[in-house]
Parts: structure tokens; sequence; C-alpha cells
């Protein structure tokens, strides 16, 4: 790896890897890092070495990831698998840990294409072994053909569960249910929406498809469940919840759950670009022009990183942002960008059409955001529950950052990624102080931890 | 608890997980071997002594530290396995 590269993406999904050809095939110096150990992102994970049968299983549309992945391959842009990125500053500079080296290195253009997680929606119980995201889930599915054995039950709500408990049913997993918190007002309210869904029409029949196969193997689907809570002592054994008023429980050792997911804005904060609070999507975001440039110069975000999109537009966008690179490289003129991101831009336009509809339907409901039990753990590393979330803002501590620092919440080695959207959720609801004006916690590098022998390393002449 | 998929026999590399050996394929994340072991839980909290095990399998939930080759605080979703590696459950903050 060298010290400096025209352009650096981070993140080999789709956005990283369309962006990353481009950029190449125009002659930049190209350098893609990302933290697995092969390029796919998260939808084509393991593209490359998944056995045929298990890429059979899992549909057509993991298996439309091998092209993207070898054009990527064909050109000249050089590839750093098993490589973090655990800093990054306004000025370009990148803290990435490679070969269990941690180093600095500068870009003179930076595409950040690092994705989204899955949102955390804290309730009683979910702390368990045996409770896991249904996008984790799928990662033991496509990275190393691991199932659940003995059944599973699959709850919260968003395309992606409807996706895992179909590519289960395929694998010959026992989905015990989908407990789904879609209530009919989801469905009023989307119905506007869905004329402009429908012209892109694929997705939404593909989601049919995928209802209809789980409802004719028999596979229990419920809409507006409440009240979902996990239970067991040492692991979970089952789980409860409200549906249609009355209280259900159900026998499992294992519950998938997944509640949408949200960008993953840890690098564009400590970079210190602006965000905002995106009522649709239902999280933060970075401000991003038409190309995908963020209030930082030299700086861009592509794909679910910039906001979710789903993997089509992210390509676009990676694509569309590596022609704004190539012009602020002087490589092409505005002319020659606006005319050669045409075709993208019309194609994501069309593809974008299916996200008002989704994200109408998919709404969490702010019920459960704010997580109404105050015995549920909201920090997983500091083990701080909702209850001492609201009397610390009872006792006046009325922004994020200072229920931070009063109960320790956020400050655990997951720096707050899997509790500050509650904590934010919990704070506006109990001061009403509305959430766009509510204090995010602080980021501060390293994203990523760093042992003590590493950070020597990075200063070498300091330390000598 | 979790099964593997009955698939084409990938290449192997043999692993101790809590003093067992195992062969599990190369490649793969120590927390999915470790899921795959079915051993419970793979950590237990510093503060209240909880059993954990992996959530997010992508790096962000931190809760699959684990003991791997006597350094603790390891996220085993991020680090693969190899041959002769040793993987322990951590005991609350592991040091
Ligand atoms: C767990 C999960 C499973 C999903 N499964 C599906 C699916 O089956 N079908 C579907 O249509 N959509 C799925 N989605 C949504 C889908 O991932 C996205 O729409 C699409 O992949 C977005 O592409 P992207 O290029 O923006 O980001 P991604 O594909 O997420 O790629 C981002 C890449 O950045 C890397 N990265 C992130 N942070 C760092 C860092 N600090 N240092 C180095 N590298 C980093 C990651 O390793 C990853 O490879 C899933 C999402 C998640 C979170
Ligand atoms: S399982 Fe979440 S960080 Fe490893």
């Amino acid at each position: 790896m060298k010290d400096h590269y025209q352009l650096v993406i981070i993140g080999a999904g789709p956005a990283g890897l369309a962006a990353a050809t481009i950029a190449a095939d125009h002659g930049v110096e190209v350098a893609l890092l990302d933290e697995q150990p092969a390029p796919g992102g998260q939808i084509f994970r393991a593209i490359e070495a998944a056995p045929v049968e298990r890429a059979e299983k899992l549909g057509p549309e993991y298996r439309r990831g091998a092209k993207l992945v070898t054009a990527f391959r064909d050109s000249s842009a050089r590839y750093f698998p098993d490589t973090q990125v655990w800093s990054l500053s306004a000025h370009r500079e990148i803290g990435v840990i490679h070969q269990q080296q941690a180093r600095m290195i500068t870009a003179e253009q930076v595409l950040i294409a690092n994705g989204a997680f899955e949102r955390p929606v804290p309730f009683p119980g979910w702390t368990l072994p045996g409770v896991i995201n249904a996008g984790a889930g799928q990662i033991l599915f496509k990275g190393s053909g691991i199932v659940p054995s003995d059944g599973v039950v699959l709850a919260g709500s968003g395309p992606l569960l409807l996706l895992l408990a179909w590519q289960y049913l395929r694998a010959g997993v026992k989905v015990k249910a989908v407990l789904d918190t879609i209530s009919r007002v989801n469905y009023i309210k989307a119905l506007p929406k869905l004329p402009g869904a429908l012209l892109v029409h694929h997705h939404i029949t593909q989601g049919l498809r995928y209802q209809q196969t789980l409802k004719l193997a028999g596979v229990e689907l419920h809409n507006g469940i409440r009240d979902l809570q996990a239970h067991g002592k040492k692991s979970l054994e089952s789980i409860s919840y409200r549906h249609k008023g009355s209280k259900h429980r159900l026998k499992t050792d294992s519950l998938m759950i997944h509640f949408g997911i949200i960008p993953n804005i840890h690098l564009s904060q400590a970079a210190g670009c602006a965000h905002f609070w995106h009522k649709r999507q239902q999280c933060w975001r970075p401000e991003l022009d038409k190309w995908g440039g963020s209030s930082i110069e030299g700086i861009l975000i592509a794909g679910d990183g910039g906001g979710i999109g789903g993997a089509r537009t992210a390509e676009h966008a990676g694509r569309i942002a590596a022609f704004r690179v190539l012009h602020n490289l002087e490589i092409l003129n505005q002319q020659e960008v606006n005319h050669e991101a045409k075709q993208d831009r019309k194609w994501m336009k069309a593809d974008l059409r299916i996200r008002p509809f989704l994200e109408k339907l998919f709404r969490i409901p702010d019920s459960m955001l704010k997580v109404p039990h105050d015995n549920a753990i909201v920090c997983r590393c500091e083990e701080v529950t909702a209850g001492e979330i609201r009397s610390a803002i009872a006792a006046g501590h009325s922004d994020s950052n200072q229920v931070k620092f009063l109960t320790r919440c956020g400050m655990g080695p997951c720096q707050g990624r899997q509790c500050s959207q509650a904590v934010a959720h919990i704070v506006a609801d109990k001061t009403s102080i509305p959430l766009q004006q509510s204090m995010q916690f602080r980021i501060r590098p390293p994203l990523k931890p760093l042992t003590l022998g590493q950070l020597a390393n990075l200063y070498p002449d300091e330390t000598e | 608890m979790f099964k593997r998929l009955d698939e084409s026999p990938l290449q192997t590399v043999t692993v101790v997980i809590n003093g067992r050996s195992v062969a599990v394929p190369q490649g793969e994340s120590v927390a999915a071997a470790v899921l795959a072991e079915n051993i419970g839980y793979s950590r237990t909290t510093p503060i209240k002594q909880q059993p954990r095990a992996p959530f997010c399998m992508m790096g962000v939930c931190f809760d699959c530290l684990m003991v791997i080759d006597g350094i603790p605080n390891q996220q085993a979703c991020m680090v693969q396995v190899r041959d002769g590696m040793r993987i322990e459950r951590q005991h609350g903050s592991g040091v």
C-alpha cells in the first residue's frame, strides 16, 4: 500500500466496486479498501467463494453481483481486503489497519462507500444469546452456509425480513413465524405511493413472490405485531408479542430481528461532514449534492452510506460519484461528465421510485423506537437500561451527550453505534426537543479498536 | 442453535474452541465457527456478567469479543480462522 493515491474508496460493495471500475478505467490511481476478506459488500458477500448450491438458494438477485465483481477485478484499481479504516479527517487523511499495522494514507479524493447497518431497536431480552440480527443470519448463510437447526422466528419489519425467510425456506430451514410490525395504517399511508412504486415492478413482484412462497409453505405470517420480548435464562427460550389485542408466546431458541437499515455515518461524522435527520427513512444521513459530494471538498459519499437506496441505486450512485471525481481531477470536463452520468441518473431515478412506498410501508412504529420498557437494555456495551436513561433526563440532562456522560451509555467499545439512535429517540420523547435538533453523540477516532502496539507504530519517531 | 448446510466439502483448518479441536472451513470468521459449534455464549459482560453471543456479524455491535490466541477483546466476527488458532470465551473485560 502506498502513502498516497489520487482516489481512495472505502467499501467494496456495489457503490465502491462500480466507482472504482469507472475511475480506474479512466486512468485514475485508485485504492479500494474494505474490511471484508473479499469484494461484494453486504448484498454480494462471498459472491466469489460461495459454492454453487448456496448461491442458487440465495436467489437470482444475489448472483447478479458476480458481474460487478468481475468488472472490478479486470480493472487496474488496487484492492486491499482485510483493511479497516479507523479514521478520516477533513483533510483526507485516512487511518487504516492493513496487515495488522496501523498507518495513515492520504488521497486527493475520498469516496465513502461504506454502506449501512441494521437499525438497532432495543426491547426486553434482545441481548440474549439466540437473538441475532436477520442480516447477521444472512451473513452466516452467505459466508458460511450456516443456518438455524431447530427453526427460527423472524421479527421486525423491512424487505430483508421476507427475503431471508424465503432464502431459509429454499434451504430447508423451518421458519416458525414471520412477525411483522407493519400495521393497517402503514398500508393505507403507503397506498398513494404505490403507482410510482409499480413503475419499478421487479421490486414489487419479487416481494409478492416471497410472500406467496411463504404462504404456500404454510409459514405463519402476522402483521401489526407489538410488544415483542425475548425470554430465557442463559439464552433464548421463548418470545412473546401482542397481536390483535391478545398476547402470544412462542417457544424458540432462535429469533432473528430486523428493523430496516440505516446509513453507517461514523466516518462522515468523524470527518465533520454535515448531516440531517431524514424523517421518512427515520435516520441521520449526510448532506449530499447530486454528485454525491459531501459538505467537505474532496469527500464524496455513495451508496447506502449516503442514504438508503438499495443495491442497484448504490451502483449508479457509485458511478455518478466517480464521474465527479474525474471532473475534480480534471480528467473530464463538466460537459463530458454531465453526458457520461446521464444514463446512470436515469436508471437511478427509476430505481428510487420504489423508496417512498417502502418507507411508508415498513416505517418502524415510533412507539418502539422510544423503547417503552424501562427494563430494556439500550446500551449493550455498558448495560444501561431505558429506565436509567429516562431517569437521567428527568434529572435535567437534556441532550444525548449529557446522558452519555452521566450514564456511560455509548461509552463502550461500539462507541454508540448500537444505542445512539435509541437515546436520541428517548431524549426527543422526554424533552420535546425535535429529533432534527437533537445532538448526536460526538464521534472520536479511532472508530475501530487499535492496540497499543499499532498506535506506537503509527508514530515511530515519537516513541523511539 | 445452528447447523452447517450439506455442501460440497471446502478446505478446512483446525482451530481449538474452548479446548475442543474442530475442523472449520478456511476463510470463515471466528464468530461463524463459534456459532456453528453451539457453545451457547461467547462472552460475559463486564458489569453484570450476562452471557452474550455475536449479534450483528459485521463489526458494529462488539458483542462478539473473545480471547483469540491469548489476546482478549478480539472482534470474532472480523477475524478469520487460522490453522491452530485458540479461541476462548471472554469473561468480563478480559483483562
Ligand atoms: C447485513 C445486511 C444484509 C443485506 N442483505 C441484502 C440482501 O440480501 N439483498 C439486498 O437487496 N440488500 C441487502 N442489504 C442492503 C444492501 O446491503 C445495500 O442496499 C447495498 O449493499 C448497498 O451497497 P453499498 O455499496 O452502499 O454498501 P455495502 O454493500 O454495504 O458495502 C459497504 C462495504 O464497506 C465496507 N466497510 C464499511 N465500513 C468500513 C470501514 N470502516 N473500513 C473498511 N471497510 C468498511 C464493508 O465491509 C462493506 O463491504 C443488506 C444490508 C445489510 C446491512
Ligand atoms: S458480532 Fe457484532 S461486532 Fe462482531
